[in-house]
C-alpha cells in the first residue's frame, strides 16, 4: 500500500513541477511579445505624436457645433454662418435672436454670449467679460492696437501685434487685422433636418405636420432629403450601395461555388486531379485575400459598388467553396440510394437526394456571411471609393466634419447590426421552415 | 381504397403550394439579384462588360515586369521583410490584447459565472457594438488623434477582437461545467480564483481556437489598415502601387509574400486548431 502511494508520489511529482513551469512560462512568453512588439511599434514615440488639440476637437465637435459671427474689417461687411460653411451661411438681414445685425454697413453688431458675456463687432471691437473686465481692440493697418484691463494677461488670452484670441466659456473671439470674428458653441448637430434656405428651418414638429397635412409634405420631404449639409439623399444611397455589394458579392459567390462545391468533394467527384484542382483554386482565392482583389478589380472597373460585390464575390467563393464540399462529403448517402433506386438520373438525384440535405447548413453559412460583409463592404468602400466607407473616408479626410464622422459610424453600427438580426431571423426561418423537407 | 385517393390529391395540392411558393421567392431573389447588378454597374466608374476584357492588364503587367526582373525579387522580400513582420505583430498583439479582453469581458456576460448579473446586459451591448464597428473607422479616427503608425491599427483591431472574441467565448463559458466552480466555491474561493481555477482550464482549448481563428481574420485586417495608412506591409504596398509602372515588381513581391503569409497561417492554424479540439491522436484530418 506505501510503496504505491508513494510510486504515484514519485510519479505525479514531475508531472505537476511541469505544469508549475508552464504556469508561469505562459504568461511570461506572452508579455514577453506584447513587450517586444510595443517597442516595435515605438510606444515611447507615441507621446509625441499624440495630437491632444486634434482630440479635443473631434470630441466637442461630435456632440456641438458652433456658429461664427464675422466682420471683415477690410470692407465691414458682417456675416453669421454655421461652422464658417458657406452652405450654413444665413441670408442677408437674418441673424439667430443672440445677434443684433447692425441697422446698416457702418452700425456696429451686438452678439451677447449670454452671462454678461457681450461682444460689439464694429470699428472698435469691444469685449465685456465678467469679472475681468472689457477688452477693446481697433484693427487696422497698424495692427489689432488691443487694450486690456490691467493686469497680467491670463493663459485664457493669447495676444500678440497681429492677432488676439480670446477664449472663454460662452465663446471664442478672435481679432486680426483683417478680421474680427466671435464663435458662440452650442449643443446638437446643426441643420440636421433643413439648412437655413429652407423655409422650414426651425419650425417646431407641430408646425412642421400642419404644413405637411395642408399639402406640402412633398416639399418637406424633398427639402430634408436634398438638405446641403447632411446629404440625407446622399447617405441614404451610400447605405444601399453598401448592402448591395455584401449582397451581390455574397449570394454571386454562394451560386458560384455550390457546382464548384460539388467538383471538390470527395464523394462526388471521383477524379482525383479534379478536386485538387478545385480546391487549389479555393485556396488561391481565398489566399490572395480581399484586399488584393479590390486593388486588382479597381483597376479594371474602377471605383464603385461593382468593384466591391466582385472583389467580395471572388474572396468567398473561395471560402463557400471549401465550406460547401466539406458540407457534401458530409451528406447522408441513404437519402440519395433511395432516390436512385426510383430510377431518377443523376441530376434528378442531386435535386432531391443532395440539396435539401445541405440547404440549411449552406443557407446559414451564406447568410452570417452575408452580415459580416456588410461590415468587409464598409472597408472595402473606403479603399476603392464606395458606399458609406467612401463617404466615411470623405469625412475624415477634412478633418473638421467630426459630427458627420460621428453621425455616419452611428449608421455603419445600426447597419451592421440590423443585418445582424435580419439575417439571424431568415436563418430561424428558413431552417426551420425547410426541417419539413421539399 | 377512396381514403388513399384523398391523401394524394390531398398532398399532391399542398407539394404544389409549397412548389408554387418556393418558385416565387427563387424568382423573387433572382430579380433582386439582377437588379442589384444593373444597380451596382449602373453607379460604378467603369461598367462591368467594359472593364472585363480588362480584368486581367493590371495582374499581366504586374506579373511581366516581375518575370522580366524575376532576380530582384530575393532582394525584394528580404527588403519588405520588416514590413511584413510589423503587420504580423499589428495582429498578433492585436489577438492577444483582444483575447485577454475578450475572456474578462466573457467571464462577466456570462450568467452563473458573472459577479454583476446586472452588467450583464450592458455590456452584452457594448461587445456588439465593438463587433459592429468596422476596424478601419476606429483605425482612421485613431490614426487623427495618435498620428499614423502601427498602434492605431493594432488598438482599432484589438477593439473590434474583444467584442468578437467576447462574444464566443461567453458561448464556450455557458457549456462549462459549474461543478469545479461550486467546489472551489465550498472552500472559500475568490471568484478570481474560482475562474482561474475552475472555468479557464475547462474552456482554454476552445479560447486558444477561437483566438487563433482570430488570428487568421486579423493578419487580412492589418494588412488592409496598412493600405490606409497604419504601417506595415500594406502601407508599402500602396507605395508602390501609387508609383505604377516600374515597381510593379516590387509590388508582385509583396503580393507574392502577403499570399504565402496568408496560406501558412491558414494553414499551420487550422492544423493546430483541429488538436486542439480534436486531441493529439486526432485522426480525423480531413484530407485538403
Amino acid at each position: 500500500m506505501t510503496a504505491s502511494t508513494t510510486d504515484i508520489h514519485t510519479q505525479v511529482l514531475p508531472i505537476f513541477q511541469r505544469k508549475r513551469v508552464i504556469a508561469i512560462a505562459w504568461p511570461l512568453v506572452i508579455i514577453f511579445y506584447l513587450g517586444y512588439t510595443l517597442f516595435s511599434f515605438d510606444i515611447l514615440g507615441l507621446g509625441e505624436r499624440v495630437n491632444l488639440q486634434n482630440a479635443k476637437t473631434l470630441v466637442s465637435d461630435a456632440y456641438s457645433y458652433k456658429t461664427h459671427v464675422t466682420l471683415d474689417n477690410r470692407n465691414g461687411e458682417t456675416s453669421v454662418s454655421i461652422e464658417g460653411e458657406r452652405k450654413g451661411t444665413y441670408p442677408d438681414g437674418i441673424a439667430p435672436e443672440w445677434v443684433t445685425l447692425g441697422a446698416d454697413q457702418t452700425a456696429d453688431t451686438l452678439v451677447d454670449l449670454g452671462d454678461g458675456y457681450l461682444v460689439t463687432l464694429g470699428e472698435t471691437v469691444r469685449f465685456e467679460i465678467p469679472d475681468y473686465g472689457t477688452f477693446t481692440a481697433t484693427p487696422g493697418r497698424t495692427g489689432v492696437n488691443a487694450t486690456f484691463p490691467a493686469g497680467d494677461l491670463p493663459d485664457w488670452i493669447s495676444a500678440s501685434k497681429n492677432r488676439v484670441a480670446i477664449t472663454t466659456d460662452a465663446g471664442r473671439l478672435s481679432v486680426t487685422r483683417n478680421r474680427s470674428e466671435v464663435f458662440k458653441y452650442a449643443y446638437g448637430w446643426e441643420l440636421f433636418f433643413f439648412t437655413l434656405d429652407s423655409p422650414y428651418h426651425g419650425m417646431g414638429i407641430a408646425t412642421l405636420a400642419s404644413h405637411a397635412f395642408s399639402g406640402e409634405a412633398g416639399a418637406i420631404a424633398n427639402d430634408f432629403w436634398t438638405n446641403k449639409m447632411w446629404r440625407h439623399g446622399d447617405v441614404a444611397w451610400a447605405l444601399v450601395e453598401t448592402v448591395l455589394m455584401a449582397f451581390l458579392g455574397t449570394f454571386g459567390a454562394a451560386i458560384i461555388a455550390l457546382p464548384l462545391g460539388f467538383l471538390a468533394a470527395k464523394n462526388f467527384t471521383p477524379l482525383g486531379s479534379l478536386r485538387f484542382a478545385a480546391r487549389r483554386v479555393f485556396d488561391f482565392l481565398r489566399g490572395v485575400d480581399g484586399l488584393i482583389w479590390t486593388i486588382i478589380l479597381s483597376r479594371a472597373f474602377g471605383p464603385g459598388p461593382l468593384t466591391g460585390s466582385l472583389a467580395i464575390l471572388l474572396t468567398d467563393t473561395g471560402s463557400f467553396g471549401k465550406m460547401f464540399s466539406e458540407a457534401l462529403e458530409n451528406v447522408d448517402e441513404k437519402q440519395i440510394e433511395g432516390i436512385s433506386s426510383t430510377g431518377a438520373k443523376p441530376l434528378q438525384r442531386y435535386r432531391f437526394g443532395v440539396i435539401p440535405q445541405i440547404t440549411p447548413v449552406l443557407l446559414s453559412q451564406v447568410l452570417y456571411y452575408f452580415e459580416s460583409n456588410t461590415r468587409s463592404a464598409t472597408i472595402i468602400g473606403a479603399i476603392t471609393g464606395g458606399g458609406i466607407g467612401l463617404l466615411l473616408t470623405q469625412a475624415i479626410a477634412t478633418q473638421k466634419d467630426w459630427e458627420e464622422v460621428s453621425y455616419y459610424i452611428v449608421l455603419i453600427i445600426l447597419l451592421v447590426m440590423s443585418m445582424d438580426s435580419l439575417s439571424g431571423w431568415l436563418r430561424n426561418k428558413l431552417i426551420k421552415g425547410d426541417e419539413g423537407g421539399h | 381504397m377512396t381514403d388513399i385517393s384523398e391523401i394524394q390529391t390531398h398532398y399532391m395540392a399542398q407539394a404544389r403550394r409549397k412548389r408554387g411558393l418556393n418558385g416565387i421567392l427563387l424568382i423573387l431573389f433572382v430579380a433582386l439579384l439582377v437588379a442589384g447588378f444593373m444597380t451596382a454597374n449602373d453607379r460604378n466608374a467603369g461598367g462591368f462588360w467594359d472593364g472585363l476584357p480588362n480584368a486581367l492588364d493590371f495582374p499581366a503587367d504586374v506579373a511581366s515586369e516581375a518575370i522580366a526582373r524575376v532576380a530582384y525579387l530575393p532582394g525584394y522580400f528580404v527588403k519588405y521583410f520588416p514590413s511584413l513582420i510589423e503587420t504580423i505583430n499589428i495582429a498578433g498583439a492585436a489577438t492577444l490584447f483582444g483575447a485577454i479582453g475578450g475572456l474578462m469581458a466573457s467571464l462577466l456576460v456570462t450568467r452563473g459565472l458573472a459577479p454583476f448579473p446586472w452588467l450583464i446586459g450592458p455590456l452584452r451591448r457594448v461587445l456588439d457594438v465593438l463587433r459592429a464597428v468596422p476596424e478601419i473607422v476606429v483605425a482612421l479616427v485613431l490614426i487623427f488623434m495618435l498620428g499614423g503608425g502601427p498602434i492605431p491599427a493594432m488598438l482599432a483591431i484589438a477593439l473590434h477582437t474583444v467584442g468578437a472574441l467576447g462574444k464566443l467565448f461567453s458561448e464556450v463559458n455557458e457549456n462549462a461545467s459549474l461543478k469545479p466552480v461550486e467546489g472551489l466555491a465550498s472552500v472559500g474561493a475568490s471568484w478570481t480564483q474560482r475562474m482561474w481555477l475552475g472555468v479557464i482550464p475547462q474552456v482554454a482549448p476552445n479560447y486558444i481556437s477561437y483566438a487563433l481563428l482570430r488570428f487568421e481574420i486579423n493578419i487580412r485586417a492589418s494588412a488592409i489598415l496598412g493600405f490606409v495608412g497604419a504601417g506595415g506591409i500594406g502601407y508599402d504596398l500602396r507605395n508602390t502601387m501609387s508609383w505604377g509602372q516600374g515597381k510593379f515588381d516590387e509590388a508582385a513581391a509583396i503580393f507574392l509574400l502577403l499570399f504565402i503569409t496568408i496560406v501558412v497561417v491558414d494553414q499551420v492554424s487550422s492544423w493546430a486548431r483541429d488538436r486542439l479540439t480534436h486531441g493529439k491522436s486526432s485522426q480525423r484530418r480531413v484530407e485538403s
